[in-house]
């Protein structure tokens, strides 16, 4: 048992079809009589449509149907929804322009959806999408999100001036200049947090299927929350109740967010396969993907950052203009706001806080949640500007945060920023952080690179985020538009094995291995007997998904509430069959046992007994043994710790070797150490992404640049140093398990460790900040610039 | 990709006869230039003609002084080949840095000339080297087949056989591989030969170019030092999102060092 509960190393169940090419995604997913969809995308960034003549398309071989967005719209089809409003200082609603699944009227972004080939088979579409006649009449373009709030910037919706689509603050302005106002010293900086592409493994995928004798739709979907895209494509855009519409979310080959989102295709298949009573199935090509999942990121931020004499932080100031792209996508409204200005108290005492953030439109593909989603960004501008203080203030970077650290016997903490932490030592992280990298001995081995011509530097990033987003009545009260709980079903078979049907839904995370570990950890039965089941809305009975690491704290939590119902229960059962009173039967080890004696029933005996009820309290129990639960959580949760980079410059070229990386991180309680340590080696792997390769770029007309791995640059396992990683465990008061969230640490605490070390790596010749990412031909110019304004 | 007919081949002389009857025929060798090119629907070849079963084309030997690779050869196998290894390593370890292991075992080195990619690597080698490319029609200098971007010498229907490489007495290629795609933003063949000092600048400029200072300076004194001071001038050089054209005329000086180095 021990090698299989909580805590253990266990490997991962779901690997042996995944690595043995079993695994069965959506595109392994064939329906009889399927059709194939090709979408025609603009190849312009910004257009009216003239006109669209699909006729000869329609007559090309093979072709069953062609839609456009007046086809749709025509039939009643809505818009895509945006799933959260977040209203502007002045107390308006943000703009949310109209988001047809094809284009109406106009395009708006380069991979803008205009028009849908249905045809027997995937080439012929292809094909005959040739033939569609569209009529654009190009307009001026804006993608750089600076330029698109500028006065006179093209216009991308009639309503929406500025393309300004809300004007947000936080914090008490007053208050906080007035703190600025006692400053001894302020810190400032510029940054860009750089535009990402989420680059899953698997391209998405959906079939939609009509089962014309009963009115059933269904669809297959390569997505993170099944039952959200039910309710979201179901109630909004298509009008179909959740009766008639059942949504299955199989094996998914990583989402890091992007698979959150409803998306326009999953809409467009489904209603087409409505209107032609055959299933009609989209994957689409990585081209499509760079132009069509939602990016990350993208801000442009100004951050001041006020200390006393003696380093204590007073007061920060932010302002951020966070590009939206062409049209809302399901959340982005809160990523650069309840995602993201929430966060900037960062680990530290700062008293005082604004924040500013104002979201623009410009002529690019949606921006949403990407892996961390609003806390890299908050990570990094903080991070940052307490290394640029630092280093104006001649205070190690390791003291200075020390010294404004929230200390351990001061949670609950309120924070300036409307959050409550609950739990916290960053002293212990940063300790075991600093001792994995040996901080003290690195001046040793700055002196031994600089003799071998490198420039060697060291950055620390001390991150806080926050997991879980919950509770529903708080978020809705900020403007979300759904509750962000989590349900379970903890179904109990007669012989004892147990089904475990989670509306978290796992696509990388593991879950049907750490659930597993949870349930047979309770329960006190063989892992083996536990299965997990999720991913398919006529099988479990509702859930939020998976996203913002929440899937162990908020559904692993929902699993433990219905297994508490079962134990609940079962000691009933128990204990009118043990013929004791049910306060004297205690549940240890996989027995109900009367207290102080030897009469006892194993788990698996009084399941049977609770489906074959001869000797049963049946006037004051139910039969049988199943159990589900709602979990709604009282808090999120603030995973925590410490990343340290160590960095090697080439200064001849500007090429920047991460020559050493340790992560310290309070993830809280550890149900399985390997996929914890997984988890964060994947999400470093993405931060140094960002930190040193990965940015997507649009140039001045609009085009998107970057729209292959030939330009688009993606971390491989050659870029990587071996990645030390230690938890350190303060456990979660407000759940069962005491677990916070491993999924995006490793993304959130990695750019900004990255970053220090470069700038770190370069301080001595004057460089104050590099942009990311830190590619060789920036660093290069870094040096250049910092020797001509030294020989100058 | 749109519709073609597909031919396999087992001669020179049938390839040239069927790219004679071809509407707008291609020939194909490894495809992993060419089948990207119309996946994305950028080419629309009538016919595609693969080399791959004519075996007189691929293989590797030494000639006298010369190491001759036929056309069909894959970089896999001229990296791993014992007698490049011993002959002439730069052009082993060139080859074995191309792509990744999958191109590496598909792409061969016919096809990688005739494509003249100017980020590809294969063409500092050909220049640096004083190689000569053997076709069905003649014998071709590596200095007059390069002609541009994407652009060689050869004529319409014209098949490259082999490349013939002249033993250096030393020679290094080293790369500043494009973050991304790993293919060149400066690649710099150095080669000392009987006949001289070559300098061959690859990824640089629309097509592979010699750097005529670098190799007097080298011929005077065979090392780093001797370039020091020797620029590149920035003006006819490549600019993209990965380098400036100034970014690439500074790599060239210092791929050029680093090679001269290496060289030994
Ligand atoms: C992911 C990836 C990474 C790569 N990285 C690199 C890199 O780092 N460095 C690099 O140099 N290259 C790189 N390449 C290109 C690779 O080397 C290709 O294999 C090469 O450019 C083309 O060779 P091929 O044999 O595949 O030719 P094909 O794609 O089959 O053909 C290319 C062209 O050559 C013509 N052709 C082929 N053989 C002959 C012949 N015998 N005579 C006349 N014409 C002929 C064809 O008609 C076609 O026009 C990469 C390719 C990929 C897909």
């Amino acid at each position: 048992m021990a090698d299989t509960g909580i805590g253990a190393a266990v490997r991962r169940t779901e690997d042996l079809r995944f690595l043995t090419g079993k695994g069965r995604y959506t595109d392994d997913i064939n329906r009889p009589g399927q059709l194939y969809a090709y979408i025609l995308r603009s190849s312009v960034p910004h257009a009216t449509i003239r006109s669209i003549d699909t006729a000869a398309a329609v007559a090309a071989p093979g072709v069953v149907a062609v839609y456009t967005g007046a086809d749709m719209a025509g039939a009643g089809v809505n818009g895509l929804p945006c799933g959260w409003q977040v209203h502007s200082k002045d107390g308006e609603p943000m703009k949310e322009p109209a988001h047809p699944p094809l284009a109406v009227g106009k395009v708006r972004h380069v991979g803008d959806p205009v028009a849908v080939v249905i045809a027997e088979s995937y080439a012929q579409a292809r094909e005959a999408a040739d033939a569609i006649a569209l009529d654009l009449e190009e307009l001026p373009a804006v993608a750089d999100t600076r330029a698109a709030s500028a006065s006179g910037a093209p216009q991308l919706f009639d309503e929406v001036p500025g393309n300004l689509c809300y004007d947000w603050e936080i914090g008490d302005k007053a208050v906080n200049d007035a703190a600025f106002a006692k400053a001894a010293h302020v810190a400032k900086l510029d940054l860009v947090n750089n535009r990402l592409v989420p680059n899953a493994m698997e391209p998405r995928c959906y079939i939609g299927d009509y089962d014309p004798t009963r009115g059933e739709y269904t669809l297959y979907t390569s997505t993170q929350n099944p039952h959200v895209i039910r309710l979201l494509m179901g109630a909004f855009v298509l009008g179909i109740p959740e009766n008639k519409l059942r949504v299955v979310g199989p094996d998914v080959g990583g989402g890091f967010g992007s698979k959150i989102y409803h998306y326009a295709e999953e809409a467009i298949v489904t209603w087409s396969a409505g209107q032609l009573g055959r299933a009609v199935k989209w994957t689409a090509e990585r081209s499509e993907s760079f132009m069509s999942d939602a990016h990350g990121r993208d801000h442009v931020t100004h951050v001041e950052l006020a200390l006393d004499a003696d380093g204590v932080f007073l007061a920060m100031r932010v302002s951020t203009l966070a590009n939206m792209g062409a049209y809302l996508s399901t959340f982005a409204p809160c990523v650069p706001t309840y995602l993201y200005a929430t966060l900037l108290a960062g680990c530290y005492r700062t008293p005082t806080v604004y924040c500013n953030v104002k979201a623009v439109f410009t002529n690019t593909v949606p921006v949403d949640a990407y892996r961390g989603a609003g806390r890299p960004e908050a990570t990094y501008l903080i991070e940052r500007i307490v290394d640029v203080a630092a280093d104006e203030t001649g205070i190690d970077p390791a003291e200075l945060r020390r010294r404004n650290f929230i200390p351990k016997d001061a949670f609950p903490y309120q924070t300036p920023v409307a959050l409550v932490y609950d739990i916290g030592d960053y002293d212990q992280t940063l300790d075991a952080a600093l001792a994995a990298i040996d901080y003290q001995g690195f001046e040793a081995r700055r002196a031994e690179a600089a003799k071998r011509g490198r420039y060697r530097g060291i950055g620390i990033s001390t991150y806080i985020e926050a997991c879980g987003i919950a509770p529903s009545n708080v978020v809705g009260s900020l403007g979300a538009r759904a509750g962000l709980y989590e349900a379970a079903q903890v179904r109990v078979h007669p012989t004892g094995s147990v089904s475990v049907y989670t509306g978290s839904h796992s696509h990388g995370q593991g879950h049907e291995t750490t659930f597993a570990q949870l349930v047979s950890d309770t329960f006190g039965i063989p892992f083996e007997s536990v299965e997990i089941v999720h991913g398919d809305t006529d099988k479990v009975l509702f859930g939020m998904g998976t996203y913002g690491s929440r899937s162990l704290a908020v559904g692993g939590t929902a699993i433990v509430k219905a297994m508490n119902k079962v134990i609940e229960k079962a000691r009933k059962a128990a204990a009118h069959i043990l013929e004791a009173s049910e306060a004297d039967v205690e549940f240890a080890d996989g027995q109900f046992r009367v207290k102080g004696t030897d009469r006892a029933m194993s788990f698996g005996e009084v399941a049977l007994a609770a489906y074959v009820p001869h000797k049963y309290p049946l006037d004051e129990l139910e039969p049988g043994l199943d159990e589900t639960a709602f979990y709604d959580p009282k808090n999120f949760t603030f995973p925590a710790g410490c990343h340290v980079a160590e960095v090697e410059i080439d200064p001849d070229t500007g090429v920047v070797t991460l020559v050493n990386f340790a992560a310290a991180d309070d993830v809280g309680r550890v149900i399985n150490p390997m996929i914890v340590e997984g988890q964060v080696h994947g999400g470093v792997a993405q931060g140094v992404g960002q930190a040193l390769l990965e940015s997507c770029v649009y140039d001045a007309q609009g085009q998107l640049v970057t729209g292959s791995y030939m330009d688009y640059c993606m971390p491989r396992a050659d870029n990587l140093p071996p990645v030390s990683v230690s938890t350190h465990v303060t456990l979660c008061p407000h759940n069962d398990l005491g677990v916070k969230g491993c999924g995006e640490v490793g993304a959130i605490g990695s750019p900004p460790a990255v970053m220090n070390a470069v700038v770190d790596a370069l301080s001595a010749l004057g460089v104050k900040h590099v942009e990311m990412p830190a590619t060789p031909q920036r660093v290069w110019q870094a040096i250049r610039d910092a020797k001509g304004a030294a020989a100058a | 990709m749109y519709s073609f007919n597909y031919r396999r081949v087992s001669s020179v002389d049938e390839a040239v006869a069927a790219l004679g009857k071809a509407e707008d025929g291609k020939l194909m060798a490894g495809g992993m230039t060419l089948l990207p090119t119309m996946k994305q629907r950028l080419a629309q070849p009538s016919d595609l003609i693969d080399l791959s079963g004519v075996g007189a084309l691929a293989g590797i030997k030494r000639e006298g002084n010369r190491i001759v690779i036929g056309a069909m050869t894959r970089h896999a196998d001229v990296a791993d080949s014992a007698e490049v290894r011993s002959a002439i390593p730069a052009l082993a370890h060139l080859a074995g840095r191309i792509g990744d292991p999958q191109v590496r075992n598909r792409g061969t080195i016919g096809g990688s000339i005739a494509n003249a990619d100017p980020a590809a690597d294969y063409p500092a080698a050909v220049v640096g080297l004083g190689a000569t490319v053997h076709t069905n029609q003649r014998e071709i200098a590596g200095d007059d087949f390069f002609t541009g971007m994407f652009d060689t010498a050869l004529e319409d229907g014209e098949i490259i056989t082999a490349v013939s490489f002249p033993v250096p007495e030393k020679a290094a290629y080293v790369k500043f591989p494009n973050p991304a795609s790993r293919y060149a933003v400066v690649g710099v063949m150095v080669a000392r030969t009987g006949g001289g000092v070559r300098v061959a600048v690859t990824g640089a400029g629309p097509s592979v170019f010699r750097v005529p200072a670098m190799e007097a300076a080298l011929a005077k004194s065979f090392s780093a030092a001797a370039l020091d001071g020797i620029t590149v001038a920035a003006d006819d050089l490549n600019t993209d999102i990965h380098a400036s054209a100034e970014y690439r005329a500074h790599l060239v000086g210092v791929m050029a060092a680093r090679a001269v180095a290496a060289a030994g």
